[in-house]
């Protein structure tokens, strides 16, 4: 059925989507706000949940756009539970590929608690956006290489 | 990608796997000569029964809000809603922020609506290519309504709302500027008009010279189909249930008048003028690459730039030619 037509080798390099997420009662959303907007001015799609997110809303979201990369900015201490609970929702609706990462305050002594969960990276309060961008871009073509394979 | 592999995909799509259906999305999102198949599958189960809505106006009128109101009224009557919500891409860093689903998360999770959000730009075939390849798709996935959000600028994003089968406009009371507005462009080819935010003082002046302008036959696509108007509130989730009867009567209005079948048929002559664009385009790229070095000369001074221009033109055919 297919045609010899073959893609031109011009394609424009395909954006990065991100999905920002707001989970829970916490209410601090300046950070993914920022966040937000620092990443659509070095050209990533983004998507913003809004505030008082599910889980369950977060992953259909993720799921819905087909997002690269979701992005969790928590304050509220409850981190833990909601790394596990989000990473146990996308391997129901099979969508344990897309890597979660997470921002915020988040003490480092948990950090190995997450990294085990599967929150592939983090960015603690003070992180220039510059490497916040790098780093999400490298997951992103790890993540397009993986699904070439 | 293989055509097995497209084929499971929409399987599990049909069963509601909507992982499934988010990366069919995805591929449609690329559409190109080498995957137009895809598309061509996805209609051949199609009952081209889903009413593709159009939903646009000024930017600040409620539209995304308006849109999460009529989800959960087609939801109540029992429709299965999808939703491509298209927003613009940032000029300056081609970035974009997709805000319009912020609205809509309340219906995340509901398994009979699909919320798509979709940037201007980053589409090599053009944004309407790719919208008009996803209406086919949740078409042929059972969707009743396909809500199509824009702000209605830009030639791409009119070209969509005019193969709609029903155009809302969106207006809003008070703005002298909003009814200037209406004189050109999108906002005149409305089937319905919406003057949302009627909790707001003025909305009755806004509705008479809505209705007015609309009685008059000033606004509307023509034919038979007088454009009715309609006061709401989003936010109060005022007139929301005489909206979707307004929809469900143009609806039968375009079954009778058999225009449902001509819009359709217009939609899908677009889909294919739009995929020779973009099957050109993509083979002059290759052409014009190949050739760049020789055009140096006629660069320098302009001379027989026409006859350069003409080659690449000439050149482009050939390879399509050979090609198929």
């Amino acid at each position: 059925m297919s045609t010899a037509h073959t893609p031109s080798p011009h394609t424009t390099k395909k954006k990065i989507k991100v999905l920002v997420a707001k989970i829970g009662l916490d209410g601090h959303d300046r950070g993914a706000k920022v966040i937000a907007r620092a990443l659509r001015d070095a050209g990533f799609e983004v998507i913003y949940t809004g505030l008082r997110q599910t889980v369950d809303q977060v992953v259909a979201a993720a799921v819905q756009e087909d997002v690269d990369i979701i992005g969790v900015s928590h304050h509220e201490g409850s981190h833990i539970y909601v790394a596990r609970k989000l990473l146990e929702k996308l391997r129901e609706q099979g969508a344990e590929d897309i890597p979660v990462v997470m921002g915020g305050s988040i003490p480092l002594i948990d950090i190995e608690t997450l990294k085990t969960i599967g929150i592939r990276e983090f960015f603690l309060p003070g992180t220039p956006l510059k490497e916040i961008i790098e780093k999400l871009e490298n997951i992103a073509s790890e993540k397009t290489k993986l699904k070439q394979i | 990608m293989e055509e097995s592999g497209f084929l499971s995909l929409v399987e599990r799509a049909k069963n509601g796997d909507r992982r499934a259906l988010g990366r069919i999305l995805t591929l449609l999102e690329d559409l190109s000569g080498s995957n137009a198949w895809m598309v061509e599958y996805l209609a051949s189960n199609s009952s081209g029964r889903a009413q593709v809505i159009g939903i646009t106006g000024i930017p600040g009128s409620g539209k995304s809000s308006l849109i999460s109101r009529l989800i959960k009224a087609f939801r109540d009557k029992g429709y299965r809603v999808a939703v491509i919500a298209i927003d613009p891409t940032s000029p300056l860093s081609s970035g974009a922020l997709l805000g319009d689903r912020l609205r809509m998360q309340d219906h995340a999770t509901d398994p009979g609506v699909f919320i798509r959000s979709v940037s201007t730009a980053g589409f090599e075939g053009g944004l309407s290519l790719a919208a008009l390849a996803m209406i086919e798709a949740f078409d042929s996935l059972g969707y009743d309504k396909i809500i199509v959000e824009t702000v209605g600028v830009g030639q791409d994003e009119t070209a969509v709302m005019d193969a709609a089968d029903t155009i809302i406009v969106v207006t809003m009371p008070g703005a002298g500027d909003d009814v200037q507005a209406l004189k050109a462009g999108v906002l005149e080819i409305g089937d319905i008009y919406v003057v949302n935010k009627s909790d707001k003082p003025e909305a009755s002046k806004t509705y008479e010279y809505m209705s007015f302008v609309a009685e008059r036959g000033d606004i509307g696509r023509g034919g038979a189909w007088k454009p009715l108007v309609v006061k709401t509130s989003a936010v109060l989730g005022m007139g929301i249930r005489d909206l979707v009867d307004v929809v469900d009567k143009h609806l039968e209005y375009l079954i009778g008048s058999g225009d449902k079948t001509a819009r359709m048929a217009k939609r899908r002559k677009l889909l294919m003028k739009l995929l020779a664009k973009k099957i050109v385009l993509d083979t002059l790229k290759s052409v014009y690459d190949e050739q760049e070095k020789s055009m140096d000369e006629a660069a320098r001074t302009l001379k027989g730039f026409y006859e350069e221009s003409l080659e690449l033109a000439r050149l482009t055919g050939k390879k399509l030619i050979e090609g198929s």
